[in-house]
């Protein structure tokens, strides 16, 4: 690229990213403490949003370890095995994110609301799903559902099976060749999926709103706490509310997705790179270099 | 050995236990292994792109095999450190396998392999991604580690002169059939059919048989009573010449002649000479010749 296009370039892109990221997100911080750190406190300290704090840190508790597994086991499905209707699986993980968040909240309370299909059958057993806890989990977990499996499919297609057979020819089991050789590998596309995932679920508001009946103190998430506040003219409890997910998100971001080192690596300009990485690339010409007989 | 595609690998990994044959079964030593799962066959496997645990040192790789045997730690170590000197990687020890070249890592495939005391090391295609020269001197340290060791090896490849040179036994495999299986020097000398005469070295056709061009004499005179032919090209390739013929019957055939059976002929394009096939004691003499 001619280097007089550069400056301009980078311009745009850092101009567009401030636009619509870092001056909403600032004036957020800066209005949530305006009047003051006291204030902001008092608003999320209330019984609701303090409520709506627990009940998203708990749907994220269990919504993210259940995508967690089935994301994992539907990428090693869709990886290790052909089978008829794979590609109907495949599309089927996407789906959540193809449809409006309110479309999947809507078809989990036709499917399992009161007049909904299983709805009276469960209703008969005393479970209660919708405008109930683990209607919030289902929503959550459903428009979540394709992170895990967008990040670790392409990274154990690209692996092969190579290793994985290789240890099993050395005596490891099944399990013990996933633990010890595929999951090391697909370590860091995992972390990424996993927070992708969480910051969906504790950000998620459509899906949860409609099968939440967002009742204050009981069914009302952090997202619907602030909704709630600003229809009720209490923009500070909505600014801290924003604040505190905001936070949330960052720690995930950091101690999950913060793999500093993968991450520099990925930028690094090609003069650093390691030897290793062209050697990957063309074995042959290295082995001219480096032959190995000569230790 | 066999041309790609011919089932070579597929019947190596039915070996191993990493696919299963549709009919037949699977025996060593006498036991049958048909039924029993890859990871109890105690077979060596190296893999043709060696298959390294990328996120695991050259240490921690060889060691893999008696870490999920779950053998003390002492003598895993011990182990590793004798199989790491046993194929000259021993200073490499601590690195990736990133960081190492293709020989080393085939090595280190070898060894890691070798370190669970495989009843039988499976070998697949273990030098094809090498380059010519580095893939020469492997060879040669492999037969010297194999007479070391003394492991029986089954050995995958597609190059004949990789196969003659380190195989006791050769079996030639072609679209899925075994065609003939025996000694190096037996199958080269007497083989079966045609794909193998052709598949094992350089062949031509004499009177609707096919020869190798080395077993082809070229005579100035038609005294011997060899057919006809006329020079077409002669080819210098190094320590062989190539001499091709038209033969008065139209088809074509080639020789391939020692510099000095060339010297002696001294023959150019256009020139008429008869060829015929060397008798057994004729090459001999040929042979003596060459060498004096």
């Amino acid at each position: 690229m001619k280097s007089r296009w550069r400056l301009p370039l980078r311009t745009v892109a850092l101009g567009y990213l401030a636009l619509l990221v870092v001056v909403p997100v600032g004036s957020v911080f800066y209005r949530a403490f305006q009047h003051g750190f006291t204030a902001a406190w008092d608003a999320v300290t209330t019984p609701e949003a303090v409520h709506a704090l627990w009940l998203t840190l708990l749907v994220v508790l269990i919504a993210v370890p259940l995508n967690t597994v089935f994301g994992v086991g539907v990428s090693l499905i869709l990886a290790r095995h052909r089978f008829r209707g794979a590609w109907l699986l495949d599309a089927f993980v996407d789906l959540p994110l193809a449809v409006s968040p309110v479309v999947v909240g809507l078809a989990l309370v036709l499917v399992y609301g009161k007049t909904g299909w299983f709805g009276n059958w469960l209703a008969g057993h005393g479970i209660q799903i919708i405008f109930s806890f683990p209607g919030i989990v289902m929503a959550s977990a459903t428009v979540a559902l394709p992170y895990v499996v967008r990040e670790v499919l392409p990274v154990l297609q690209e692996i092969g099976t190579d290793q994985e057979q290789a240890a099993t020819t050395l005596g490891a089991s099944s399990f013990t060749a996933f633990r010890r050789i595929t999951l090391p590998s697909i370590r860091r596309s995992l972390a990424y999926g996993v927070t992708l995932t969480t910051a969906r679920v504790l950000g998620e508001f459509g899906a949860v709103v409609v099968v939440s009946g967002a009742i204050a103190g009981r069914t009302q998430t952090m997202t619907l706490f602030i909704q709630d506040s600003i229809d009720n003219l209490n923009p500070v409890g909505a600014y801290a509310g924003a604040v505190i997910l905001a936070i949330i998100a960052l720690v995930v971001l950091t101690v999950l997705g913060g793999d500093r080192e993968g991450r520099k690596a990925k930028w690094r300009s090609p003069s650093d790179q390691s030897p290793s990485d062209s050697e990957t690339l063309s074995p042959s010409t290295t082995s001219v270099l480096m032959s190995p007989m000569d230790h | 050995m066999g041309p790609s595609g011919g089932g070579k690998s597929t019947l190596l990994r039915v070996v191993a236990g990493l696919e299963s044959p549709d009919s037949g079964t699977v025996e060593i030593d006498g036991q049958d292994l048909t039924g029993i799962p890859a990871r109890q066959r105690g077979i060596g496997f190296c893999f043709q792109h060696y298959a390294p645990f990328r996120h695991l040192t050259v240490r921690r790789n060889v060691a893999f095999g008696l870490e999920v045997r779950r053998r003390p730690k002492a003598e895993i170590r011990a182990k590793v450190d004798e199989l790491l000197e046993l194929v000259r990687i021993a200073h490499l020890a601590d690195r990736y396998p990133s960081e190492l070249s293709g020989g080393q890592r085939q090595r280190m495939a070898l060894a890691r392999a070798l370190a669970i005391e495989p009843k039988v090391l499976l070998l697949d295609e273990p030098f094809g991604a090498l380059d010519a020269q580095v893939r020469q001197q492997l060879r040669v340290w492999l037969r010297e580690l194999h007479e070391k060791i003394s492991v029986t090896t089954v050995l995958v490849t597609h190059d004949q002169e990789e196969a003659m040179e380190v195989a006791d036994r050769l079996a030639i495999i072609n679209e899925g059939r075994l065609e003939q299986i025996g000694a190096p020097a037996e199958i080269y000398d007497k083989p079966d059919n045609e794909f193998v005469m052709k598949f094992l070295g350089p062949a031509t056709e004499l009177d609707g048989a096919w020869v190798r061009p080395h077993d082809l004499v070229i005579h100035n005179e038609p005294g011997i009573g060899g057919q006809g032919a006329w020079v077409e090209r002669i080819t210098h390739l190094g320590f062989e010449v190539r001499v091709d013929l038209k033969l008065d019957n139209g088809s074509s055939t080639w020789v391939q002649l020692s510099r000095g059976a060339a010297a002696e002929l001294d023959a150019v394009p256009g020139d008429q000479v008869w060829v015929s096939r060397a008798t057994p004691s004729k090459r001999q003499g040929a042979l003596t010749e060459v060498v004096s």
